[in-house]
């Protein structure tokens, strides 16, 4: 949901939590000899040393839950390659301890996201799966439906009040919009909003966002852009 | 072919049940066979409307728990022996209703009927749900002010995602709007929203109007459809939707205030 944008206007903050996705090397063990491991690791980083230099891995341990490892000495190994471990992934409630115990993340099977210290943004209910990037909708959208796009949103129909409109790219609305358009909900400042008749609840981009009350009267139906500038929604005639 | 028709609002009180009645009235006197069924489970109100109230024997969640078979449930209305009245169990709650337990028995309806009208209950919960899932056409019913449109808007956001035909990817239920309690007088004083603001905001075909009436009120009392009453206001507007419904092509009437005549004003003041 959006934040307040009085407080992003501060640029005082010392940080800030953002969720990315990285795509990171995987050693799958199929058994627990620590000492064949050893050898074929080796072998292998010895092909490309400079490939796993201080590269971090993540350990999958899904065909060794039924054996017992010694996952110390399984971390040390990779260690000594100059690798990182930075977490494992399934295993036995046994082998999840002992990574708790060398204070290494535990991650989801399927989605691995650390299951340790996880917050799991609040799945969206999409009543229609977005199948391409942008979504073309000719029907009207009612109260109470959310749609939501991984780019852009585009609308012949009327959108209702208590409707919501969800896309990380803009949205354009060639018709009444009473209801909900947040436009980059990812976080995406350039992202626009366009629309033929302005009778929205709630406007946002990226975050920002004006209710329907601080919507000048000027522009209550009439036709709009609105764009972002420097964390401000500025709504335009078109 | 037969058609489910799923008589719903969101909002209680706009008139679903007295539609429900006089609807299927209309297409049993047109000579259709129809079954009107009540899914409104716990607040059991068609019977009444349709005065058979005393002849309840077996009711819907009989039915779906296989204590009593169809025919042993159906009530045979007296005036119009082509309509069938199902009623809901009053003893029960909406949970008593079951997918698989209301499909069976609108597919076994669908052998022998021309047109089943689902009475939905109030709200957009396990009882409206199912009485809309298996439905073909839909009649939303609301009155012209704003929280009936916004309810029923509601309504057809969850009718076109959340019906068995949406489910499916078939073709989507066929929805119509029937605009009731309405009374062009107050509509040109401001107090209530007219045909074209309702229109605007749902964009949806207009089957009907339906007048505000003190006939409404006197045939709900004495538990006679208001179809029946064919010299009442209401009760022509009934009529009037039962024949478009069927294809015919009748005019829109009821939307703007009647003038009087002179003979209108001399005798009825």
């Amino acid at each position: 949901m959006p934040k307040n944008s009085i407080s992003s206007q501060e640029n005082s903050a010392a940080f800030e939590f953002k969720s990315s996705i990285v795509t990171v090397p995987v050693i799958h063990l199929f058994n627990g000899d620590s000492i064949r491991f050893s050898e074929q690791l080796q072998e292998k980083v010895n092909l490309a040393p400079g490939f796993f230099k201080h590269s971090s891995v993540l350990i999958d341990l899904q065909d060794v839950e039924e054996q017992s490892i010694d996952l110390d000495a399984i971390v040390k190994i990779i260690q000594q390659a100059s690798m990182l471990v930075i977490g494992i992934r399934s295993g036995s409630k046994e082998q999840q301890q002992a990574a708790k115990d060398l204070s290494l993340p535990l991650f989801d099977k399927h989605t691995e996201t650390p299951v340790t210290n996880t917050t799991i943004p609040e799945a969206a209910t999409l009543p229609t799966p977005a199948v391409c990037e942008n979504l073309l909708i000719t029907q009207p959208v009612r109260s109470g439906q959310r749609i939501y796009a991984k780019g852009d949103i585009i609308i012949t129909a009327p959108v209702s009040p208590g409707a919501e409109l969800l896309a990380e790219g803009n949205i354009h609305i060639y018709n009444v919009l009473r209801g909900r358009a947040l436009a980059g909900v990812l976080g995406d400042e350039s992202a626009l909003i366009f629309c033929s008749n302005l009778q929205a609840e709630l406007i946002s981009i990226a975050g920002n966002y004006r209710i329907s009350e601080d919507i000048d009267d000027t522009l209550r139906k009439s036709p709009v852009q609105i764009h972002l500038d420097q964390n401000a929604l500025i709504i335009e005639n078109i | 072919m037969s058609r489910i028709i799923v008589v719903t609002s969101g909002k209680g009180g706009v008139g679903k049940t007295t539609t429900s009645a006089a609807m299927a009235m209309g297409f049993a006197k047109k000579g259709h066979k129809t079954a009107v069924i009540d899914f409104d489970v716990g607040l059991r109100n068609l019977d009444l409307i349709l005065g058979c109230e005393r002849r309840v024997v077996y009711d819907f969640v009989n039915i779906i728990n296989g204590e009593a078979t169809l025919n042993q449930a159906l009530i045979k209305d007296k005036r119009c022996d082509k309509l069938f009245i199902l009623p809901a169990s009053q003893t029960r709650d909406k949970d008593a209703l079951t997918l698989e337990g209301v499909g069976k028995v609108l597919n076994e309806l669908k052998e022998t009927f021309d047109y089943i009208i689902c009475d939905s209950p109030a709200g957009i919960e396990r009882g409206a749900h199912l009485a809309m899932y298996f439905a073909d056409d839909a009649f939303i019913v609301t009155n012209p002010e704003v929280s009936s449109v916004r309810d029923s808007d509601r309504m057809l956001g969850i009718l076109s995602s959340k019906s068995k035909r949406a489910e499916n990817n078939e073709t989507p239920i066929k929805e119509y709007l029937l605009l009731s309690r309405y009374n062009p007088k107050r509509v040109k004083l401001g107090e209530m929203l007219s045909v074209d603001d309702v229109q605007e905001i749902l964009s949806l075909h207009l089957l009907g109007v339906i007048p505000e009436s003190q006939a409404v009120l006197n045939a709900s009392n004495s538990g006679i459809p208001v179809i029946l009453d064919e010299a009442s206001d209401a009760g022509q507007a009934y009529a009037d939707i039962v024949n478009r419904y069927l294809g015919e092509d009748v005019p829109q009437r009821f939307i703007n205030e009647e003038k009087k005549g002179l003979f209108g004003r001399l005798f009825k003041g």
